[in-house]
């Protein structure tokens, strides 16, 4: 009852008709910057934290996190569109999105995508609304041993993303796990692989090398000939799914969410997984892997799904203990201390209408977004028709801008500009740029925990045997690996007779 | 012809300025460079006081947010920037530590900046997990020089102002803890609350509510004196550590040759702010206070700079860590 009373207590906050407002103008803007190919959330919210002191704490909150989930629908309007990830989830979107785009698709790829999110969005708003506090528990049980273990069934499941040679895939999974080292060791504080360029203290920047490995290298190869995009634009057709494509959809949405929602929790960048994690699910499930990275429906809800569950979850953090899972969240909790609420694992109890009014929007913010999206698709298609001798220098600085914006540093724009070629060569060698991103995102985290678990357990390997979740983790490896591994060699002899296509 | 007028127009205008610059002061928009990521602790201090400068100022003043190596790449931004007083920076005790933590830094940290003045203190806790067994700071003394080297000390990274404290506290308690470092304090924490590791010594901008909510155990505050937030618990000096005393002060800064009429008008710009009840109301929910007038000056920052330098040096150089 208690429960209920609190939901009912949120609802009445969060639909007031100001900050149905400010939620409307979130999720509106989060759209947009989405939309605009490599401006994120963070930098847009960042940008209007001074616009939101003059507003009511509550209002700032529920507009800030618009823009947040907002900017997650967009940002995998262009994976769609022009392959081109603004973050680490729409980079799994844009595999098979772009490719349905490609074959004409897009619109399907589009709603799939946004009815996807909302069903997921929605299931995970009830699961913060109700499960929060216990499952905070179950985060906290996270340590280092865990999450580097956690890390390792990330890497080993990132093979499957290829749908080509696996030795390949292997091989951009290593060279996306050295272009993590770039940086400064945390527990030693030496710079390493900058090459004396202190901008590059920090590590690359994901942003960077995402659009420069999918977008730009796109871009160059779609500049070699007319021809493919001339297929793009006559042959849009089907806006909205058929009746089969929404079969397709249902299970991967529901297993999505799941997956979504349950790694969400994690604090220490289980959100990232959860994309990853997905497609490699669907793929592994599906009658048709063949169809995957060629234009596959559920390899575009799954992962989609899971997204947008996860964005939702990972709210649970900041809510229960007042600490922030992601740099967005570290904004809101800025945002928060300026209108002079210092969040923390009281919040609920001292603040129950900001708390619970937060939630409430999330939900309302999921409805407006599906509303506001579903019609706009007809016009993100339109915009293929686009000439392309228009369209890709509008890309290009957009790009740029959206990059700068994210730490205001040229050398990111290099950057750019170098991952760019590589992309392009990585195109024309037939190797896929997803296994690169995921070895770039895992491997700073697997290194970390990996050496911060040696120092808690003071040099003794067992400890990952030993801790019950992290042995678990590692067996699942494990069978990932032989399942995974021991269809590729049977295929293999299957396909020498199979032409290649 | 036009051309010409023009470019008389414009000369005239320029001799103008710069005859009237401190009374003219300021024209346009101020940028506040701020060498860290939006949203944490230094960047709210920032954001909170510019709010309060510009309105005083009646100009705007934008927070730039420049991260990237332990401030340094925010810092030396501003050292290169033009003496005009329209940029300025934000930083906090790193702007000494890195002086000697960065071995090849890219300005002169003494010679490259002129100084407005402090803006605030932020005091430090000493924190251990939930279940930690000392009741008190006495117990936990004996208890961490018992068990020094079975112990684990979590920071938020080389530079960071646990990772200062957590060196200080070494070596005032003289052991060797294992220290654990994070990538910001948001992890660090996380893994303090699920008893992953044992100690930490943080910020009150980062611990108050984590205290308040009882979810992390209290020993000490690194200030001269108890806080009025937290009047049970004692001072390192009462606990029989004074060398442990630490507070993460923020100052403000202009690059070298800024004019003094334009450090001067922004230090009584800062005093105001810090006076503001709003300021004073939102530093006291984050468990601080805004610096007194007296310290809001150029010449207290200087000092301040100059000691904190020489102070940081023998404490880094013995525990042997730099960031390059």
């Amino acid at each position: 009852m208690d429960f209920l009373s609190n939901l009912a207590l949120g609802f009445a906050t969060a639909t007031s008709f100001a900050n149905l407002g400010f939620c409307l103008i979130g999720v509106i803007l989060g759209t947009l910057v989405g939309v605009l190919p490599g401006i994120g959330a963070t930098a847009t919210i960042a940008m209007l934290l001074p616009i939101t002191f003059q507003l009511e704490p509550v209002s700032s909150l529920i507009m800030l996190a618009g823009i947040y989930y907002g900017a997650q629908y967009g940002g995998s309007t262009t994976a769609i569109l022009i392959n081109m990830p603004g973050e680490s989830s729409s980079a799994v979107t844009a595999i098979d999105g772009y490719q349905l785009a490609r074959r004409g698709k897009a619109g399907t790829a589009l709603a799939v995508a946004a009815l996807g999110s909302f069903f997921a969005g929605s299931v995970s708003t009830f699961l913060v609304a109700i499960f929060a506090p216990p499952l905070t528990v179950v985060a906290l049980k996270f340590g280092a041993a865990e999450y580097f273990s956690l890390m390792v069934l990330g890497l080993v499941s990132s093979v499957a993303l290829a749908h080509g040679s696996i030795l390949k895939a292997l091989a951009m999974v290593v060279l996306g796990l050295l272009l993590g080292l770039v940086g400064t060791d945390i527990y030693s504080g030496t710079p390493r692989f900058i090459m004396g360029i202190r901008e590059y203290a920090d590590g690359l920047n994901f942003v960077a090398v995402a659009v420069g490995v999918f977008g730009i290298a796109e871009i160059l190869r779609n500049l070699e000939s007319e021809q493919t995009r001339e297929v793009m634009k006559t042959n849009v057709r089907n806006l909205w799914p058929s009746r089969e494509d929404f079969k397709r959809m249902v299970a991967p949405v529901l297993r999505g969410t799941a997956l979504g929602s349950a790694l969400g929790i994690l604090p220490g960048g289980g959100a990232i997984l959860a994309s990853f994690a997905s497609y490699t699910v669907e793929k592994r499930i599906s009658k048709n892997p063949q169809e995957f990275g060629r234009g596959a429906i559920e390899g575009v809800a799954g992962p989609e799904s899971a997204n947008n569950a996860g964005a939702q979850t990972s709210f649970i953090p900041l809510l229960t203990l007042g600490i922030p899972a992601n740099p967005v969240m570290a904004l809101m909790v800025g945002a928060m201390i300026i209108q002079g609420i210092v969040p923390g694992p009281n919040v609920a109890t001292e603040q129950p209408a900001l708390f619970w009014g937060i939630i409430a929007s999330m939900w309302i913010g999921n409805l407006m977004l599906i509303v506001l999206n579903l019609p706009l698709i007809g016009l993100w298609v339109k915009l293929l028709t686009v000439p392309y001798y228009v369209l890709f220098p509008i890309i290009m600085a957009f790009c740029s801008i959206g990059v700068y914006s994210v730490r205001s540093n040229v050398y990111d724009l290099y950057a750019v500009a170098a991952f760019g070629l590589l992309g392009y060569v990585m195109l024309k060698l037939r190797c896929e740029p997803a296994p690169l991103l995921l070895g770039f995102v895992l491997g700073p985290l697997l290194e970390e925990n990996l050496r911060r678990a040696m120092i808690l357990s003071r040099g003794d390997p067992a400890t990952f045997a030993t801790r019950p979740i992290s042995a678990g983790l590692l067996l699942l490896s494990l069978v990932v690996l032989i399942v995974v591994f021991l269809p590729q060699v049977r295929k293999k002899r299957d396909e020498v007779f199979v032409e290649d296509n | 012809m036009t051309y010409l007028r023009l470019a008389g127009l414009s000369v005239g205008a320029l001799c103008a300025a710069s005859a009237a610059f401190a009374q003219g002061y300021p024209e346009r928009q101020i940028t506040m460079v701020v060498p860290f990521a939006a949203g944490g602790p230094t960047d709210t201090v920032a954001r909170l006081v510019a709010e309060k400068m510009g309105t005083d100022l009646g100009t705007q003043i934008i927070i730039e947010n420049l991260g990237g190596a332990g401030g340094t790449l925010g810092a030396s931004q501003v050292a290169e920037a033009e003496a005009d007083g329209y940029t300025v920076l934000l930083h906090h005790i790193g702007m000494a530590t890195s002086e000697t933590l960065y071995r090849n830094l890219a300005y002169d940290t003494l010679n490259a900046f002129e100084y407005v003045g402090l803006v605030t203190e932020v005091p430090m806790t000493v924190l251990a997990r939930n279940d930690f067994e000392p009741a008190d700071m006495a117990a936990f003394i004996e208890y961490v020089k018992a068990n020094g080297d079975s112990l684990t000390l979590a920071n938020a990274g080389i530079g960071a102002a646990s990772h200062l404290c957590g060196m200080l506290l070494m070596q005032a308690l003289e052991v060797p803890l294992v220290t654990v470092p994070y990538k910001g304090t948001g992890p660090a924490m996380t893994d303090l609350l699920g008893g992953q590791v044992d100690i930490m010594c943080d910020q009150t901008t980062n611990t108050t509510k984590q205290i308040q909510g009882a979810t992390v155990k209290a020993y000490a505050v690194t200030t001269p004196e108890r806080l009025e937030l937290f009047p049970d618990l004692p001072t390192v000096a009462e606990a029989g550590i004074p060398a442990a005393e630490v507070s993460i002060w923020h100052g403000i800064y202009t690059p070298k040759g800024t004019p003094a009429e334009v450090n001067e008008a922004l230090s009584a710009s800062l005093q105001k702010a810090l006076a503001d009840p709003g300021i004073v109301k939102a530093f006291a929910d984050l468990g601080t206070t805004p610096s007194p007038a007296e310290d809001a000056t150029p010449a207290a920052l200087k000092e301040k700079l100059e000691t904190e330098i020489a102070r940081w040096k023998p404490v880094i150089e013995a525990a042997g860590v730099y960031a390059d």
